[in-house]
């Protein structure tokens, strides 16, 4: 069956397998020039009717983008099924907006308390949860991500239901200004902060933490029995998805200015799940093309709109039963020890 | 927190927590019997509730019954309310056979990760919830008045009315109904060859698909049969009403002890009394927080259940 399934990924690894140094700089470089000066190109081609094609650059895609590499270790690396992942993002908006209303604070160190408290909550959730099998683990991150916004609908300091408006934007930097009339700044940030994550979540698949969660996800007793610390490095993956999530939450927070509970719903945590599935779990460039695909495409064509969780799900049923590997499947391990 | 309403109306508390708990345990007993073959927890289960919620709705209006209208006498409602256990039973029943079909069959065959099967089952859970939330336009959904809800006769606190009586004693049917399937017919039989052990099941000559299937069916029936007992009494749906509803019947049989039939029953009337217990101290806002806090507990502490794992050591 395999012999059929045509993976982008390999015709482009053989090539990148053989570019030298300098011939790989130089993608990267025109690569990342294209993603930065995209909201500059005013082509009705990639351009988008109901909203502006910046502010879906920013929301959805690089959002998307950003939670789906989070949840990709999670869920893709480590083979932990957490439904509850928009708990994380949730808790990253909500310390941008209390952080940035009543203290002081600078935003870099808010981006940091909110990766913080999303840790925290996921060391909390983790050490416990993660001793329990995949399905519960399941349904206990699904009752995680829902306890998180039954206590801020129901928490009148943090605003209740209603939630908190008026939340502070980033300070200028290089003299770019952040306001609300803008969202190219915005996009410019968040894209400068995925390929942060993007380039460590790449070191720690290629060390010792990347392996652990491969094995874990193949087998977990197996990595046991070999020595791998198999709670230890699911805690990692825990929480190391967790503060991604809750960076996306910050930089989301200081974008639209007032956030309320009804925005982290379950939904959300699904729809960022459907990105993983559909692009390839495991392989993170798979995660981020299903994620700007499956942002893109609502707001492309505008009939797919009022129907995009209809037809997340059923990706999801399809994707599962007919390519359970993605659109861009990862890179199997075998094939590695083969070449080298 | 305020003990006071827990003191005076404790009897009224303690009847609703039974009923809601006989409520519970129809769809909990659906997720314990799944578990119990596919060693899966059926996500989608909870749709399978969503829907006999709504065909219930569907009856009432192809009967042409409005929400305005008088609550029926006691001879027609009996006969309406027998069409709509019957219809709802059926359209559940048929769901959770064609999202076997859909969602599991395949994976189950290539015996795909667990994973695979949760994600497909999440996929088609999200998809029908989806598909009613379009339908209906995201409505709450008012379900007429069928019976009449005075009191019959006032025990302490508690009002025993038609509409609470009438669940449990039809509750109790499909447990007597249910117990006499797993226990002394042929499908029960091969569902309790199945959880006990798959492949010797096979070797002895059952049809797995087969049982998987119809286990499926029995327990969309029961679910069905549960949604048209909820309409009854709740009086209101809505697309995504499968959501809370599922979490406590799915808290309600790891509390017993999932894939334990006996357990589910007991796990249900525990947490049905807990919710209204608790719902009179916190508030009711805070009464799914309570309900997941249960099942971390519970989850943490014992996850075997208070009766304990596995099918085929109860006796229903």
């Amino acid at each position: 069956m395999s012999n059929f399934v045509f993976n982008p990924r390999d015709r482009f690894g053989d090539w990148w397998d053989q570019a030298t140094i300098l011939q790989r700089s130089i993608f990267r470089v025109i690569v990342v020039g294209v993603l930065f000066a995209l909201p500059l190109i005013n082509n009705p081609i990639i351009d988008t009717p109901e909203t502006s094609f910046e502010s879906v650059l920013f929301y959805p895609l690089v959002m998307f983008a950003i939670m789906a590499v989070g949840l990709n270790v999670v869920v893709g690396k480590s083979g932990i099924l957490d439904l509850g992942y928009v708990a994380f993002f949730a808790i990253g908006a909500y310390t941008q907006a209390i952080f940035g209303l009543y203290t002081n604070l600078n935003f870099w160190l808010v981006l940091l308390l909110g990766m913080g408290f999303a840790m925290l909550a996921g060391t909390l959730l983790g050490v416990p949860a993660l001793r329990l099998r995949g399905d519960y683990l399941a349904i206990i991150t699904l009752g995680f991500g829902e306890i998180v916004r039954i206590i801020a609908v129901n928490t009148e300091a943090i605003g209740g239901a209603a939630g908190l408006t008026g939340i502070p934007s980033p300070p200028p930097i290089f003299g770019v200004e952040f306001s609300v009339e803008d969202v190219r700044p915005y996009y410019w940030l968040s894209l400068t902060i995925l390929l942060i994550f993007l380039w460590g979540i790449i070191r720690l698949s290629h060390r010792k933490p990347g392996r652990a969660w491969e094995a874990i996800r193949e087998d977990e007793d197996v990595a046991a029995f070999m020595g791998v610390q198999t709670f230890k490095y699911k805690l990692w993956a825990f929480v190391i998805g967790g503060a991604i999530g809750g960076a996306a939450g910050v930089i989301y927070a200081s974008q639209i200015l007032s956030i309320e509970p009804k925005m982290f719903e379950l939904n959300l945590s699904i729809m960022i799940l459907a990105c993983v599935v559909f692009g390839g779990m495991g392989n993170i460039w798979g995660v981020i093309f299903g994620a700007v695909l499956l942002g893109y495409l609502p707001e492309k064509l505008r009939f797919l709109t009022d129907y995009r969780i209809l037809i997340f799900g059923l990706l999801m049923v399809v994707m599962m039963n007919l390519r359970p590997n993605g659109l861009i499947p990862r890179k199997k391990r075998e094939v590695i020890l083969e070449k080298s | 927190m305020d003990f006071s309403i827990l003191a005076s109306e404790f009897a009224s508390l303690t009847f609703d927590g039974i009923v809601v708990g006989a409520i519970y345990a129809l769809v909990a007993l659906g997720y314990t019997l799944v578990y119990g073959v596919l060693r899966l927890i059926n996500f989608a289960h909870s749709e399978i509730f969503m829907i006999g919620t709504m065909t219930c709705y569907g009856v009432t209006l192809a009967l042409g019954i409005s929400t305005s209208a008088d609550p029926l006498t006691l001879t027609s409602f009996s006969l309406v309310f027998l069409l709509i256990v019957l219809t709802a039973s059926l359209a559940s029943g048929a769901s959770a056979v064609v999202l076997e079909f859909v969602a599991y069959r395949r994976l189950r065959l290539m015996r795909a990760s667990r994973l695979s099967s949760l994600i497909s089952a999440i996929g088609a859970s999200f998809f029908l919830t989806e598909l009613f939330r379009i339908l209906t336009e995201s409505r709450n959904i008012a379900f007429p008045r069928l019976v009449d809800k005075e009191p019959l006769f006032v025990f302490s606190s508690a009002y025993i009315t038609f509409d609470k009586l009438l669940v449990l004693i039809g509750a109790a049917v499909l447990f007597f109904l249910l117990n006499r399937v797993i226990n002394h017919s042929k499908l029960g039989l091969g569902i309790r060859a199945v959880s006990q052990d798959e492949t010797t099941a096979v070797l002895m000559g059952v049809n797995v698909s087969k049982v998987v299937s119809l286990t499926f069916l029995v327990g969309g029936f029961l679910a069905g049969a549960g949604s048209a007992f909820y309409m009854v009494f709740y009086e209101t749906t809505k697309a995504n009403v499968g959501f809370l509803v599922g979490i406590s019947a799915f808290t309600a049989a790891v509390l017993g002890g999932i894939g334990n039939v006996r357990g589910a029953l007991l796990g249900s009337f525990t947490l049905g009394l807990i919710q209204q217990y608790s719902s009179a101290v916190l508030g009711y806002n805070w009464r799914d927080v309570v309900t997941f806090v249960i099942l971390v507990l519970v989850l943490l502490v014992k996850p075997t259940g208070l009766l304990g794992e596995a099918l085929q050591r109860a006796r229903v």
